[in-house]
């Protein structure tokens, strides 16, 4: 049976094949019917089919139920279907607006759900027709088929392997020793010219500087998301406002989002600046940058109570009275603070930018 | 016997060609075949027989997904925009009416509130997306747990992980089209992940983002890797991954008439095919219904992309999750070296999923080279004997799923009131202890399941009948499977198929009564004398 694929001509399998798989003529072929024929082909495909059990006798009861039954789910998939194109095609017609609108009526807030029922109706029933098909009006059959797996016949592997040897060493690849490495140098540098565009996608990130310095400086308005600026007297101790520096666009910067936040005055004493910044507050305000140091969640939630900022993200939790350092999870540097002070107006501005890059950390971040 | 096909024109064979078309359909097939000689193809292809077993519908579930995919996808594209261009909406959603938003974000509420049917559609999609990414998963924990990656399978496995991962991108890819507060989030993660790459990751950044966090080339570069480049490759790999399973045959579990040289179920025409046709129907008509009537992903309602804003209980798409919780969980470990940073995030987002992939990758292998089974496989394993691959297998997908939890640790936090610091310390702890407990739990299953296989094929089935002998002991008379020796144990073999272990299994209890609610006959009446007869010996040791 090693060579059972009758062998070499996948296309062909009659033609080479002998005893039981031996072809009829074609007179013999002719006078076959479609149920011989059919087995002849199970027969040449190396199939046996055992007929389990036959369906219901043609008119039986049991048949005539049969086929009610799959024409009910056909039929009610049919249903489904009009009434999808009813819903799609009668809004706004004959049937209530589809646009949906709050507080409009109720057919707006329908129309998808009942889009989704019929079209998940229709195509249910028509799937539980067919399933109920097979199951009742089709022979219940197994068929056993040899699978034939395994190497290709030891005659096709050779002369294929051989095919391949043997054309190479027409080529000459490996006695023409100039063609052979002028050709490897070709594709070397085809290569080198493919993969050239992707340069297009490459951009120094050091030529700007972007990643260490965001726009707040020196004199620079702390406005609200609105555009308004913010005095001292217009916040309430614990509370936190988020602000963006007074430029065009600030806030819509990534690594501008900056929290003011006035402590509560039982926690001014509690403070800790980081060496180097105790005169980055200003009274019991302080400013912190609002991009977590892990992932670059804007850190959002501040309870007061606790005095802790927490990231929504992945919980990394920033203690305000100790420099905004790491409290729990996995941010591992304190919030940049953002130096502060009051202009002659009486309204906050920065007194300069973060001294050091807002943000997730990466390799060179220290290298300013 | 004439077929169906043919109008009954021919009673005797003898007197016309069977074969002669008599259609125009079979006239047209003849004038093909002169042309292609597809015949002998073509009835290969409908003679070939597939085997049946629920679980191998888990890859077809994958499959017409990705087909509802493909149809919806392209529907969607006609409306959106991939624009990062920042407008105005002036669209039907009024709460966001005058909100200055990118191009994007608008052109999905456009396709939320203003296309018939849009709504439909993306959530259709959406949901799909979420049942190909879980059929894979599923699909391929049925392909590890069985053993069907063996020899000569190799190759189909590693596409399927590939196929995995390339799920998992163009889902991360598309989820994050909307350009809304939420995706935007998982973008501005996304971003710090290729930050933290040793060396290259600032570069990384400019070449993926354009620039600086968020630039304005992000989402449409997602764009097209979502509507082209992923789903060409996608598309390759799964008609590959069909294709060799065509060619290969599919596997099949051990049981009665099955062995490694044949294959036992259905010819692909017109059973198998049928069979296809009526799962892609219920596939896609799930998919419908929870895209009509259960909300997904509300973007109205989240808003815009705003760097400074984020709403809490923030979570991905499900198959994300477990890199969320990862995240959540590792510790603060940011490594200086030379004053240069590997920041903590790099190693559960980038490295984890790395080994994770490259395990499975290399699964086969390991097996192979640790069992010294090289021959060809096409039967397939019950997990129990194989315990060793089947705790390793529950040892991940237990680590998977503390992480998969984790990812969500705020809101059991914030549900069941327990300290989100315990959640993470929980979560901590567990990724450590739990999977060697587990592993040892499953290990110690398998055993005991194959024993007590072993032990109904020695002693047969307990029939719950206990008889007294003269000696006045009692015991329980136990139902031989097959021929017993002359101490009552069995002679069959262990064979890989599942063993009857209830007497009504091996068809004692008579004909299951008809009726869905209620019976709707009578019970057939049995006497004593069709009490199955209690062959062999009671088996005179106690197991």
């Amino acid at each position: 049976m090693s060579n059972h694929r009758a062998g070499t001509d996948p296309d062909h399998p009659a033609e080479s094949a002998t005893g039981a798989r031996a072809v009829p003529s074609v007179e013999d072929l002719s006078r076959m019917s479609h149920r011989e024929l059919e087995q002849l082909g199970l027969r040449l495909d190396d199939t046996e089919v055992h007929v389990l059990s036959e369906p219901p006798p043609p008119g039986s009861i049991a048949e005539k139920r049969a086929e009610r039954q799959v024409a009910l789910a056909f039929g009610l998939a049919t249903a489904f279907a009009f009434a999808f194109v009813v819903v799609f095609w009668g809004a706004g017609w004959f049937l209530p607006d589809w646009e949906y609108r709050i507080d409009g009526p109720l057919f707006g807030a329908l129309f998808t759900p009942l889009l989704g029922l019929t079209m998940g109706g229709a195509l249910l029933f028509l799937g539980v027709g067919i399933v109920l098909w097979i199951k009742k009006l089709m022979p219940h059959e197994v068929a056993v088929q040899q699978r034939h797996d395994g190497p290709s016949p030891p005659v096709d592997a050779r002369t294929a392997g051989s095919t391949i040897m043997a054309g190479f060493d027409r080529t000459g690849f490996t006695r023409h020793k100039i063609v052979r490495r002028s050709l490897l140098g070709a594709a070397g540098a085809l290569g080198l010219l493919a993969v050239m565009p992707l340069g297009g996608l490459i951009k120094s990130p050091d030529r700007r500087d972007e990643l260490f310095h965001t726009s707040w400086g020196e004199g620079i308005r702390l406005l609200r998301d609105d555009g308004t600026p913010i005095r001292p007297s217009d916040m309430q101790p614990g509370s936190l406002e988020t602000v963006f520096p007074a430029v065009e666009g600030g806030n819509r910067q990534a690594d501008a989002a900056t929290m003011l936040i006035r402590l509560r005055r039982e926690q001014v004493e509690d403070i800790q600046p980081a060496a180097g910044q105790e005169d980055f507050g200003y009274e019991d305000y302080l400013a912190f940058s609002k991009i977590c140091t892990h992932a670059g969640c804007p850190v959002s939630l501040y309870e007061q109570e606790t005095g802790r900022i927490l990231c929504p993200c992945h919980q990394s939790q920033f203690d305000v009275t100790r420099n905004a350092s790491p409290a729990f999870g996995p941010a591992a540097r304190p919030l940049p603070q953002l130096p502060i002070e009051v202009d002659e107006e009486g309204y906050f501005v920065a007194r300069g930018d973060y001294p050091e890059p807002v943000g997730p950390s990466f390799w060179n971040r220290e290298k300013s | 016997m004439s077929a169906p096909t043919v109008p009954p024109r021919s009673p005797s064979p003898a007197e016309s060609s069977a074969t002669a078309p008599v259609t125009t359909v079979g006239r047209m097939a003849v004038e093909l075949d002169e042309r292609m000689t597809f015949s002998p193809w073509l009835r290969r292809t409908l003679n070939k027989v597939y085997p049946e077993h629920w679980s191998f519908l888990l890859g077809e579930i994958a499959l017409y997904s990705f087909v509802v995919l493909l149809l919806t996808g392209t529907y969607l594209t006609l409306f959106f925009d991939a624009t990062m261009q920042e407008v105005v909406y002036e669209g039907s959603y009024a709460p966001l009416r005058g909100v200055e938003m990118s191009g994007a974000y608008a052109s999905s509420l456009d396709i939320s509130f203003d296309v018939r049917g849009g709504l439909l559609m993306r959530q259709i999609h959406h949901w799909a997306a979420l049942l190909f990414v879980a059929a894979i998963f599923v699909h391929m924990m049925r392909i590890f747990f069985t053993g069907a990656f063996r020899k000569p399978r190799e190759a189909n496995w590693t596409i399927g992980i590939l196929l995995l991962v390339l799920a998992t991108l163009e889902g991360f890819t598309g989820y994050s089209l909307p350009d809304d507060l939420l995706s935007g989030t998982g973008l501005r993660i996304a971003s710090a992940i290729v930050l933290s790459v040793p060396v290259i990751g600032t570069w990384g950044q400019y070449a993926v983002f354009g620039g600086e966090f968020p630039g304005d080339d992000i989402i449409g570069r997602f764009y097209i890797a979502h509507v082209l480049l992923i789903p060409g490759i996608l598309l390759i790999l799964i008609s590959v991954h069909l294709l060799l399973v065509v060619k290969q045959k599919h596997t099949q579990f051990p049981g009665p008439g099955k062995s490694e040289s044949n294959v036992l179920g259905h010819r692909f025409y017109p059973v198998f095919m049928a069979n296809g046709g009526s799962l892609f129907m219920v596939v896609f008509a799930v998919v419908a219904a929870l895209g009509g009537l259960v909300q997904m992903n509300p973007i109205w309602l989240y808003g815009p992309y705003n760097p400074a804003q984020v709403s809490s209980g923030s979570q991905p798409d499900w198959y994300v999750g477990f890199l969320d919780g990862s995240t959540r969980l590792f510790p603060d470990w940011d490594i200086s070296i030379f004053g240069y940073q590997i920041p903590a995030i790099f190693w559960p987002t980038a490295v984890l999923p790395g080994v994770l992939v490259t395990l499975l990758l290399l699964y086969p292998l390991i097996e192979r080279k640790l069992t010294k089974d090289t021959a060809r496989h096409n039967l397939l394993q019950r997990p129990r004997d194989v315990p060793v691959r089947t705790s390793l297998g529950m040892m991940v997908i237990t680590f998977y799923m503390i992480l998969w939890i984790s990812g969500g640790n705020d809101l059991i936090a914030d549900k069941f009131n327990i300290s989100l610091n315990a959640m993470t310390w929980i979560g901590r702890i567990g990724l450590i202890v739990l999977p060697p407990i587990v592993y040892m739990v499953t290990y110690r299953l398998c055993l005991g399941l194959q024993r007590h296989d072993r032990k109904v094929l020695e002693h047969g089935i307990e029939t719950g009948i206990i008889r007294r002998l003269p000696s006045g002991e009692f015991i329980e008379v136990h139902q031989p499977l097959g021929p017993v020796d002359e101490h009552g144990h069995g002679l069959l073999q262990y064979g890989g198929a599942p063993i009857p272990k209830k007497m009504n299994t091996l068809g004692t209890g008579g004909r299951r009564v008809r009726g869905f609610f209620t019976p709707i006959e009578e019970p057939p009446a049995r006497s004593e004398r069709e009490q199955p007869e209690l062959s062999g010996r009671p088996s005179d040791e106690r197991p």
